[in-house]
């Protein structure tokens, strides 16, 4: 019983917060938003820094629930992203009447993206799975007032019950020719025959849905445009770095005699990822847009990675997603604020931003500048460890193709810096922004992130030994 | 000595500069910087002449190695040779040079100096790397500043100039990129580790198949970045677009990296496959120097004769390194040198008339020597020295590719000499009709009567410029000296492994 409150305290953790939230709304007394975002912001800040205390593994329930030091940190980055993305939502949930619910819903996803990866049995990955889904949906839809919003949550749930259905077909296939649903024991009876092949394929593409790889992106960029910026920043960081966790893990471990299988599928996945994500990201206006296409091409860099197959390959993933928690938190924060302040969201709204708001512009040009992998930002060294990583299967022509992925990347990126700080407003431009403290520091936190994590090796290294 | 210092010196700057307020303040510490940084490279210049004298004669001197990234055997390995040294001292002049000709940039002073300095320590950086993956880092980390400063301080078609050079570097440092991580791969040290150190991959021999798969890619990568025909077209436009410190930052320093990266890694780390295509990139440079020579010919802006000659320029040091001798490398390491300062000081000339007059075209301008003798003069040095008068620096270096390159008994070799020889005349005639137009003759508008000639910080900026070029053509044994052992042991690199084939 020790071992259950020991192995599953981030869990428990996450419950309790839930639980001290849902206490709060049944109370009589009356909490101002004021109140309550300082104690959430408080509790979370408490709850990423107990993830550091004690990291022995261990596994529960018979091997459902397993954890690890690796699996630790994971959950350690998901929650220092969380903390991160609400400290930048501030603004925008001062001004909103649901401050517990949407935070309730928010940790539940979270929760179900614990138990997600740390599950050691199919039918707990889905579990969790679900339980991260579906809440996302609700709060997709917290704009209460505006119509994109609602519809940005049908096409999710749409999306991600179709999502589901595949990823159960295939659990079904892989349970109907191995006999077990345990991670541990599947790989053994996977002997490569035309069913398991089938339902190697249709996992891979649930997975695909979740880390919105090409051809199975198209909820995206409507989703990301529709939802409040907060959930934007959410569903791009951590719901899609959680399901790289799964599916490194997954496909290292659970699928690894398959890998040459495998190796073909991720492959023709990540160079369409990269290539769609970027062309379509070149044309957006719309702020949110240009993020959903640039996080699409930025998973596409990521499967490269991961199409490596080896212990580099699967720390340049994890290292990766630390890197972009940094990167795209610190360009979505930005965002958030510009929206939640001034309601805008295009990219021209944007003119002579540098003039009037000097410090949000220079975190925006540095996040972007992470992004597209420009030194010395963190960006830089996550994409050159992924792409040495992917090459090291010795195909370079990923390496080329991701390469050109680079530059044209470098021209949106590069566009925004040019629309902040070179072009000319003919109107006035976007008066000076009022910056609480709770964005600031999660900003400061962010440009700390990119401009220090690189010149660190030690990080990569601890994440690397980690990865065996 | 710490050769770390070289890099922590300007980013220390930057940080002083970040803490400053007002364009006072933040110009009197970049200028102190940058001071620092000049009285530093001769410090190195003195120490690395006495540790040479004192009979260390191992490949690089002041080596420091440090791991980065274990698992990826990435070291933080710095080293100088007398090339660095020079390219050094070349960085160092550039920079103080920069930085006083920018004694009055009004507009976002501290966003200025601070992108002007940054860019500094991006280049020492890169010629002190000694590992593939830190000079990859350091060459990257340049290429944003560049678009910073063409963007926000240029003039003209700055958004489209500063977009091209941003986008055309960074498919240069792609392609290097790709090449490097193939090297990488292609390096076997004990139980299946990859190597990115520079001297231990020189002493491997690299399989002749991927040397000739990769060594397109590192060149040409760095090539781009060096103005190799047909990838220079960013070269004229980023050059013209640019405030006059980037020009001078870009023409003097920038280019410059791409020059020593493809004598550095391409050449040097993959010796074999340099042989094989150095045919074409004889080919590629004598291209680059008749044709830079003959659009010069044509141009009426001042800054896109000199960006144009820059191109024509920047073919010697290509085809001193193509022609794989040690005196073409020796002199291609000069004309660098020669070319950086030289350029320097061009732009900083034309940058002075232009803040002035507001016109760069020489049908405009006319009989400045009259109200600005010593702007004028400073004109026509860097014109003489440009169209390779002895005495100045453009000559010794220009002589010293040519004498290599006639080393090389192969006709087709000789016949590139020969052209590349003749496209001196064409420079003669185009930088003496744009400095006849400018300086001398009437004074082909009134208004120029009233203009005063340079304040002090642009005569020291031009000073410091023309005693390293004077010092270059005046007295060229000691940089001859300075770079000979090290162009020595590249080419007997290349003629060592000739053998094998």
């Amino acid at each position: 019983m020790n071992n259950f409150f020991l192995l599953a305290r981030q869990e428990l953790a996450l419950t309790l917060i839930i639980f001290i939230l849902l206490f709060i709304k049944v109370g009589t007394k009356e909490w101002s938003n004021r109140a309550l975002l300082n104690l959430i912001n408080g509790l979370l800040l408490v709850n990423f820094l107990s993830g550091f205390f004690f990291y022995e593994g261990g596994v529960l329930f018979n091997e459902m629930f397993h954890t690890g030091r690796l699996l630790v940190l994971e959950k350690n980055i998901l929650n220092l992203g969380v903390l991160i993305i609400s400290c930048q939502g501030y603004d925008w949930l001062m001004k909103h009447k649901h401050v517990v619910e949407f935070y309730v819903l928010l940790l539940s996803t979270l929760l179900g993206m614990f138990f997600m990866i740390s599950s050691g049995n199919l039918l707990m990955f889905y579990l969790g799975l679900e339980l991260s889904s579906i809440p996302l949906a609700a709060i997709a839809n917290f704009d209460l007032e505006k119509r994109q919003s609602s519809e940005a949550a049908m096409k999710f749930i749409i999306s991600s019950a179709f999502s589901s259905g595949l990823l159960l077909f295939g659990i079904s296939m892989v349970y109907g020719s191995s006999g077990t649903l345990v991670f541990s024991e599947i790989p053994q009876h996977l002997t490569g025959s035309p069913l398991q092949l089938f339902a190697l394929v249709l996992l891979i593409a649930g997975f695909a849905f979740k880390i919105s790889a090409v051809p199975f992106h198209l909820w995206t960029a409507d989703v990301y445009e529709g939802s409040p910026v907060t959930v934007t920043a959410y569903l791009s960081v951590i719901s899609k770095g959680a399901a790289i966790f799964v599916f490194v893990s997954v496909l290292y471990t659970v699928l690894q005699p398959l890998a040459a299988a495998w190796y073909n599928i991720v492959f023709l996945l990540s160079v369409l990822t990269m290539i769609i994500g970027n062309l379509f990201a070149l044309r957006q206006s719309n702020f949110k847009r240009l993020l959903a296409f640039s996080s699409i091409a930025q998973a596409g860099f990521i499967l490269v990675g991961i199409s490596g197959g080896s212990q580099a390959g699967k720390a340049s993933a994890i290292y990766f997603i630390l890197v972009y928690v940094f990167s795209n938190l610190g360009a979505f924060g930005v965002v958030a604020i510009v929206s939640a302040i001034t309601g805008k969201e295009d990219t021209a709204s944007y003119k002579g931003f540098h003039k009037t708001n000097p410090f949000l512009a220079w975190v925006m040009a540095i996040s972007l500048f992470s992004l597209a992998g420009i030194p010395p930002a963190a960006g830089f060294f996550g994409k050159f460890f992924l792409l040495i990583a992917g090459a090291g299967k010795g195909n370079y022509v990923l390496i080329v193709v991701a390469a050109l992925n680079m530059i044209i990347s470098l021209y949106y990126y590069l566009t925004i810096v040019k629309i902040m700080f070179i072009d000319r407003n003919d109107h006035e431009p976007m008066a000076k922004l009022p910056l609480h403290i709770y964005p600031r520091m999660a900003l400061v936190l962010c440009m700390t992130g990119i401009l220090v994590l690189g010149l660190i090796g030690e990080v990569y290294e601890y994440i690397f030994s980690l990865s065996l | 000595m710490n050769l770390s210092l070289l890099v922590i010196l300007p980013l220390l700057t930057v940080i002083a500069v970040v803490c400053c307020k007002g364009l006072k303040q933040v110009r009197t510490v970049s200028f102190i910087g940058a001071s620092a940084q000049f009285l530093l490279a001769f410090f190195l210049l003195v120490v690395y002449w006495q540790e040479r004298a004192s009979g260390n004669s191992t490949a690089m001197l002041f080596q420091a190695d440090y791991i980065w990234y274990a698992s990826f055997n990435i070291h933080y390995h710095i080293g100088v040779d007398g090339i660095s040294v020079a390219m050094i001292l070349l960085t160092a002049f550039v920079v103080l040079a920069g930085v006083l000709v920018s004694w009055d940039v009004d507009t976002m002073p501290k966003e200025f100096f601070f992108l002007l300095i940054f860019l500094s320590a991006g280049a020492y950086g890169f010629f002190i790397s000694l590992d593939l993956f830190m000079l990859f880092f350091f060459l990257e980390l340049a290429v944003i500043p560049k678009f910073l400063l063409i963007g926000i301080w240029g003039s003209g078609r700055k958004e489209y100039s500063a977009m091209k050079l941003a986008l055309l570097l960074m498919a240069g440092s792609a392609l290097v990129f790709t090449g490097l991580v193939g090297l990488y791969f292609n390096t076997d040290i004990s139980d299946g580790k990859h190597s990115f150190d520079l001297l231990q991959v020189a002493q491997m021999a690299v399989p002749l198949q991927a040397q000739l798969l990769f060594f397109p890619f590192v060149f040409v990568g760095f090539g781009i970045f060096g103005a190799l025909f047909p990838f220079h077209t960013w070269v004229p436009d980023g050059h013209s677009s640019a405030p006059t410190a980037a020009s001078m930052f870009l023409a003097g320093i920038s280019m410059k990296l791409g020059g020593y990266g493809c004598l550095r890694v391409a050449v040097y780390l993959m010796p074999d496959a340099a042989h094989v295509y150095a045919p074409y990139i004889i080919l590629l440079a004598t291209i680059a120097i008749i044709y830079g020579a003959f659009t010069t010919m044509m141009q009426k802006d001042l800054k896109y004769i000199n960006a144009y000659s820059s191109v024509s320029h920047c073919g010697f040091v290509l085809l001193g390194i193509g022609m794989l001798t040690k005196t073409s490398v020796a002199g291609a390491v000069m004309q660098m040198v020669s070319h950086g300062l030289m350029t320097a000081l061009f732009f900083a000339g034309i940058g002075m008339l232009y803040s002035r007059t507001h016109t760069r075209m020489t049908e405009k301008l006319g009989g400045l020597l009259k109200m600005m003798p010593f702007i004028s003069t400073v004109f026509v040095l860097a014109g003489l020295c440009s169209l390779g008068l002895p005495g100045l620096s453009g000559f010794v270096a220009e002589m010293t590719v040519f004498m290599g390159s006639w080393q090389n008994p192969d006709n087709l070799y000789r016949l590139a000499t020969i052209l590349a020889c003749a496209s001196i005349v064409v420079t003669a005639v185009y930088i003496l009709r744009a400095v006849g137009q400018t300086v001398m003759g009437p004074v082909t508008d009134s208004h120029y009567n009233n203009l005063s000639d340079a304040r002090w910080n642009e005569k020291l900026a031009a000073v410091v410029l023309l005693m390293g070029i004077v010092a270059i053509g005046v007295a060229p044994f000691w940089l001859n000296k300075l770079v000979t052992p090290g162009a020595d042991r590249i080419i007997e690199q290349t003629s060592k492994t000739i053998t094998i084939k």
